[in-house]
């Protein structure tokens, strides 16, 4: 069983322009000790879905199931849920500086963090266990560090803390919402560096969200690609990338610069995603894809298995044979892309 | 202070090709800080002894961590703000000591485009007249011929003339950003100062983007002076690229060049912690994982200014400070301010590819 199952969530919010349906449908899971990554541009609903599950969205409608060790989360108590958060699923978020309190020194923070959820553990051992998570995290001299405010310390070292916090209770999940999105690349790669050993070292599962493909390329074993609230595609890291099926997970890949190779034009998606409260009927993403069909405008497509391969699926009427998919790549874009990898 | 680079540096092409020359510019920032007894007068060297030059019709990108300077630089150049040392050639003519008023004619010549699409647009204004500030401002043209020309310049970046009337909100980022880029071609200037003008577009609209700024330039001739984060992007539009560190130019060369042979140990760490979307790539490569962080810029580090997390430095570096310079035999237009440049087959991952000092005996 997975550790977290989330099955056929829908999230919307009712606001006086219509109702924004930002998640439709969204089905994962996540095993211990895997890295799940959820890709998808601004509004797809990626950090909504997971701020559901732990209950952080007030005023939306949500249906669905989170089962998490079994339990569904959505069906929680606030008070229940409460003690999930924290010491059963930890959260990092993208903005360090505004997740910290500034009033508050570091330590004090992730102390409170401990003894909020164990009473029994004294002041002192409290202390102790921060300065020994700020170690871990790659804090120097964390003894020293412990007592500094959040302004003290770097983007990147604030970051670092606030893993450090959400490691705190050795939770068995992370969920990680854009957490170096406002870090520099070198910072970038010591914080995922961090995360990658903490990993290893305490078998934890995480969610990443992100819209950076590079991240994810590194470090996810799994991807989930959303576009306006539905999952696009499913697939491990190396379909996802190397034979992806779904002409949205396609047009985001070769709008990458890297992708084209040297100093080509870059082959940008065409138009804009679309509004949340007036979504097209069909696929949301028949508006803006090369391969569109009449019946894409009529029928939202469910997830098919692609190439035989249960791992693999992709919410699209195309072709599911890998062959057939790549000829027909061939046809649009006009020259060849990566050729199909063989699982 | 020593002067770096500016006897080194080539000047290649003559003085024709150059749109703008920077000669050991050095903009510093001070810090006040008032105790009961005393006052410090400590000052950011936010940018500290650059020299490069940006000629006609290419694209100079320009990258470096938050705080590099690279920035300043940038503001520097298009006299945003004074400049505390060194001079700034623009077409040949000195504009380093220029009042603002002064400085008022030649603004057409050089435009800005921002990095918040959201931030730099007046929410409260119409689109059309955004665009038609330029016009305005300069006194070139009014009425139905003002709104003629608005309406050319929105046509030319993909946004549709009769949007004329609508206001940004009513527009999305993507579209904010043609805006934005609008507003900075309107009057032809000669030079565009591109700060980090896709960072906060998701990735399919970003590649729209670059692809008109690439089309613009080819129509027009535009210069760029490309400021970015992304390490890609600024690859795909430039055709020759600085690296900036605590102030100062690391490394200066044609793009390909830098991407294929980085010299400079920075540019290494800086090349090799781009992530890369394939996972194939991605778990055989060698990634360079910097100790610590950027020194502050208040008191920079003697000597080379990387030296603290070079994992090639030596005791030299400490102390001398090294010069822009080709080196290993490079083109002279290739040049890396290192005592000890890279070669390839040079394995910088082992030394250090410990991020956490074991006794954490490390300064920050």
């Amino acid at each position: 069983m997975a550790l977290l199952e989330v099955s056929d969530l829908h999230v919307s919010f009712p606001t006086p322009d219509g109702v924004v349906r930002a998640v439709r449908g969204l089905s994962f899971a996540v095993e211990t000790g895997k890295t799940l990554g959820i890709v998808g541009e601004s509004g797809s609903g990626k950090s909504v879905a997971t701020q559901t599950i732990m209950g952080l969205t007030r005023g939306a409608r949500v249906s669905g199931q989170a089962l998490f060790e079994g339990i569904d989360l959505l069906a929680m108590s606030p008070k229940e849920l409460r003690s999930v958060r924290g010491a059963q699923v930890g959260m990092i978020f993208q903005d360090p500086l505004s997740s910290l309190h500034p009033y508050y020194r570091v330590g004090w923070q992730i102390i409170e963090m401990i003894r909020n959820n164990h009473h029994e553990i004294s002041k002192a051992k409290a202390r102790e266990r921060a300065v020994e998570l700020l170690r871990l995290v790659g804090i120097p001299q964390p003894d020293r560090r412990v007592d500094d405010f959040p302004h003290q310390f770097s983007g990147g070292m604030r970051q670092r803390a606030m893993i450090a916090m959400a490691m705190s209770l050795n939770p068995k999940l992370l969920i990680a919402d854009e957490p170096t999105t406002a870090l520099d690349v070198t910072v970038q790669a010591q914080v995922l560096q961090v995360m990658r050993r903490l990993q290893e070292e305490f078998g934890t599962a995480i969610i990443l969200i992100t819209h950076d493909l590079g991240v994810v390329a590194e470090v996810a074993d799994d991807v989930v690609v959303m576009y306006a609230g539905s999952t696009m595609e499913k697939a491990d890291r190396y379909e996802t990338f190397g034979a992806p099926h779904h002409p949205y997970t396609e047009g985001l890949l070769q709008s990458l610069p890297a992708y084209g190779g040297e100093r080509e034009r870059l082959r940008p998606i065409p138009g804009q995603p679309p509004s949340l409260i007036n979504l097209p009927g069909g696929c949301p993403f028949h508006p803006r894809c090369p391969y569109v069909m009449d019946r894409c405008r009529a029928e939202m497509p469910p997830l098919f298995e692609v190439g035989g391969n249960p791992a693999h699926t992709s919410a699209c009427w195309l072709s599911r044979d890998q062959v057939e998919r790549a000829a027909l790549r061939t046809k649009v874009v006009g020259q060849p892309l990566a050729a199909p990898a063989v699982p | 202070m020593t002067e770096t680079g500016a006897s080194s540096h080539p000047v290649a092409g003559t003085d024709k090709d150059v749109l703008v020359k920077v000669e050991n510019l050095q903009k510093y920032f001070p810090v006040q800080t008032t105790s009961l007894f005393r006052r410090n007068h400590d000052q950011v060297h936010a940018v500290d002894g650059v020299t490069l030059e940006v000629r006609r019709g290419e694209t100079l990108g320009l990258v470096g961590e938050t705080g590099c300077g690279k920035s300043t630089l940038a503001r520097c150049i298009a006299r945003l703000c004074d400049v505390s040392a060194g001079r700034v050639i623009f077409d040949g003519r000195d504009i380093t000591g220029l009042t603002p008023r002064q400085m008022r004619p030649l603004r057409r010549e050089m435009q800005i485009i921002f990095q918040d699409p959201y931030g730099s647009l007046n929410p409260r204004r119409r689109v059309g007249s955004i665009i038609g500030d330029p016009f305005a401002l300069h006194g070139i043209a009014d009425g139905a011929e003002r709104k003629r020309k608005v309406q050319e310049v929105m046509e030319l970046v993909g946004l549709k003339p009769e949007h004329f009337n609508r206001f940004p909100a009513e527009f999305s980022g993507g579209q904010r950003q043609r805006i934005g880029v609008a507003r900075a071609l309107a009057l032809r200037p000669k030079l565009i100062i591109c700060d980090e003008p896709v960072s906060a577009l998701d990735v399919s609209i970003q590649a729209q983007i670059i692809n008109l700024l690439v089309d613009l330039q080819r129509e027009f001739n535009l210069t760029y002076l490309f400021i970015a984060h992304d390490l890609s992007v600024v690859r795909h539009v430039s055709d020759r690229v600085a690296v900036m560190y605590l102030g100062k130019v690391a490394e200066l060369a044609p793009a390909e060049d830098l991407y294929q042979v980085p010299r400079h140990p920075y540019s290494n760490a800086l090349l090799s912690a781009v992530p890369v979307p394939d996972p194939k790539k991605s778990s055989d490569r060698h990634q360079i994982i910097l100790i610590g962080d950027v020194p502050s810029p208040i008191d920079p580090p003697a000597g080379c200014r990387f030296h603290p997390r070079c994992p090639k430095a030596q005791e030299r570096c400490a102390t001398e400070e090294p010069a822009l310079a080709s080196v290993l035999g490079d083109s002279a237009e290739h040049v890396t301010a290192c005592h000890f440049p890279v070669e390839k087959g040079d394995d910088l991952s082992n030394t250090a590819r410990v991020s956490v000092p074991p006794n954490g005996s490390q300064a920050t």
